[in-house]
């Protein structure tokens, strides 16, 4: 039964990826991209589990370098974002002087 | 908790939902910032139920390790924008490393359990997570490493006899580890870092042999693989979050590696397999043909007396960080009246989008930010086209010349404009290595030199003769 849940999700969370992806604007698919980084380090929620409960010493570290890896795409993936969409304008910021 | 649905899943659930409102709010610029604070709030939201979750005892080493992501993402975010396409290229190489390192946790703790938990399905979750994830690792960071132009990474693809037919065996022998792992988890289970070895290395090995003008499709392909591998992941620990935000991610790669393939008309097993990028020799070995120059005093009158002014920005503005430069002129032009346009065409720049940051970041508005396909029917009515560091992306042998590599790929219709103006560094071919014939082109002129001195040049000239303002 969890098998069958899981590949509807899969496929329903697919079919909406794709529709959303196809409306988003040519001239936002590199800030596109670098949301979608943050957003697929979600494996943060595994790494955390993992990470957090207790295990030998080595399975903590693998967990630990997966939290590491994934919080940094997630700091980094939503801060580059917000900071390529904001130079987005329609008007230049400053009119320049003669 | 009623209906047996445990508070945690009502927060992923919520969560979930605002990945998806995240990804739709992209759609235009006006509302994308709300898209970055959704996405933000879900994650957060995600993070402290986890956090929730009972059992957890190492709260030392979460800690240590969500600090350490701190201090490492925010300088990574604070790139050059041109180094935009290396720190996408490194995030999704830890993407593919957070996936790859859970699998083999889940794999390891199932193995000291007796193997029972190692279900076929879990196995095949966790197998799958692990060559994806692996394989995304090693290949993302060899693509970020030759976008950085790191030394010991060639740049040039490298290829060799039989170089498909071995990768590929490569990855059939991954995958049978992993399938005779799925049938015998714990007896087998010396076979599991033979597979994890064997995904690095097809890793790296897939992104030896591509080139430079490839990185936006790879780029992309890669996106798509970290996302599956998150979605495997999702699979092996049973949450329905990590598959929808995994999903997610995997077809916005998907998505954007097919148009990055349809607007270069090539296909995927060609960009991964084709080994393109390569100088090709034999165009180069005819006759040497003539090209005409202009001064930039001549240039500068034809931009002032024209009304449309189309600019085709490529790789090499970025190079050459004329992007200032350009938007002087820009200025200088639109107070007198010109309606100038950029061109931006899919694979210009070194990923999906690129060229459009750059400039947006030179405050050029957006709304002057005008896709190929928009653009292509005004040609004929553009006074001016300036071409500035782009190349294969004019050339119109991509449209009749059968033996061109390029040939079939869409471009910009720069040889349809009344006068074209292309300022080059030397005549040295593109990344493609092909002759442009839109240079030896009857209404061509060339403005040879570095494109931010050129381009300032032109401003000089227009802000000294203002008068006719």
């Amino acid at each position: 039964m969890k098998l069958e849940l899981g590949l509807f999700v899969f496929m329903l969370a697919t079919f909406v990826g794709l529709e959303i992806i196809r409306k988003v604007s040519p001239l936002l698919h590199t800030p596109l991209m670098s949301l979608t980084n943050a957003i697929s380090a979600i494996a943060v929620v595994g790494s955390i589990v993992i990470t957090g409960r207790d295990h030998p010493w080595y399975i903590t570290a693998l967990g630990a370098v997966a939290l590491f890896a994934s919080m940094t795409n997630i700091v980094s993936g939503f801060l580059i974002t917000d900071r390529m969409l904001k130079m987005f304008k329609t008007e230049p910021r400053t009119e320049p002087r003669r | 908790m009623k209906g047996g649905l445990a508070p945690i899943e009502l927060v992923y659930l919520a969560s979930a939902a605002l990945f998806i409102f995240a990804l739709s709010w992209m759609n235009a610029p006006r509302t994308a910032r709300r898209g970055v604070i959704a996405g933000v709030l879900a994650m957060t939201l995600a993070v402290l139920g986890t956090l929730l979750t009972p059992g957890i005892v190492h709260w030392g080493a979460i800690a240590g390790a969500i600090a350490v992501g701190f201090v490492v993402g925010v300088p990574l975010s604070r790139v050059a924008l041109t180094a935009v396409p290396q720190r996408t290229a490194l995030s999704h190489a830890f993407g593919g490393l957070a996936a790859g390192l859970v699998g083999a946790a889940e794999y390891y703790l199932g193995l000291s359990a007796g193997g029972a938990d190692l279900t076929r399905f879990r196995m095949s979750a966790i197998s799958a997570e692990i060559i994806l994830g692996f394989l995304t690792f090693t290949g993302s960071l060899m693509a970020a490493g030759k976008l950085q132009e790191v030394r010991w990474i060639p740049q040039r693809p490298v290829t060799y006899r039989f170089q498909n037919a071995s990768n590929l065996a490569l990855l059939a022998v991954a995958v049978v580890c992993g399938v005779a792992l799925i049938a015998r988890p714990a007896q087998l289970a010396f076979l599991f870092p033979v597979m994890i070895a064997l995904s690095l290395a097809f890793g790296v090995l897939l992104i030896i042999p591509i080139g430079g003008a490839d990185m936006p499709t790879v780029i992309s392909l890669l996106n798509s693989y970290a996302g599956l591998s998150a979605v495997a992941m999702g699979f092996v620990l049973d949450n329905k979050l990590l598959v929808v935000a995994g999903a997610l991610d995997g077809s916005s790669g998907l998505i954007l590696s097919i148009i990055m393939c349809r607007a270069m008309n090539r296909s995927f097993t060609n960009v991964l397999f084709g080994a393109f990028g390569q100088v090709q020799q034999k165009a180069a070995a005819g006759e040497q043909r003539a090209v005409k120059q202009e001064t930039p005093e001549g240039a500068a009158q034809a931009l002032e007396q024209a009304q449309l002014v189309v600019v085709v920005p490529g790789y090499g503005l970025a190079v050459a960080r004329a992007q200032q430069r350009v938007r002087e002129l820009y200025d200088q032009l639109s107070r007198r009246g010109v309606d100038v346009r950029f061109a931006i065409h899919p694979v210009a720049g070194r990923m999906p989008g690129h060229m459009n940051v750059l400039l947006a970041e030179a405050d050029i508005p957006y709304d002057k930010l005008v896709e190929m396909d928009d653009i292509n029917p005004d040609m004929p009515q553009c006074d001016v086209c300036l071409v500035v560091g782009a190349n294969d992306v004019v050339n119109p042998a991509a449209r009749h010349e059968k033996t061109s590599p390029i040939y079939g790929m869409p471009i910009i219709d720069a040889d349809k404009a009344r006068l074209t103006i292309a300022i080059k560094r030397s005549m040295n071919p593109g990344f493609a290595g092909i002759e442009n014939e839109l240079y030896y082109a009857e209404h061509t002129y060339m403005l040879f030199g570095d494109a931010k001195q050129v381009v300032g040049e032109l401003v000089k000239q227009l802000s000294g003769g203002s008068g006719m303002h």
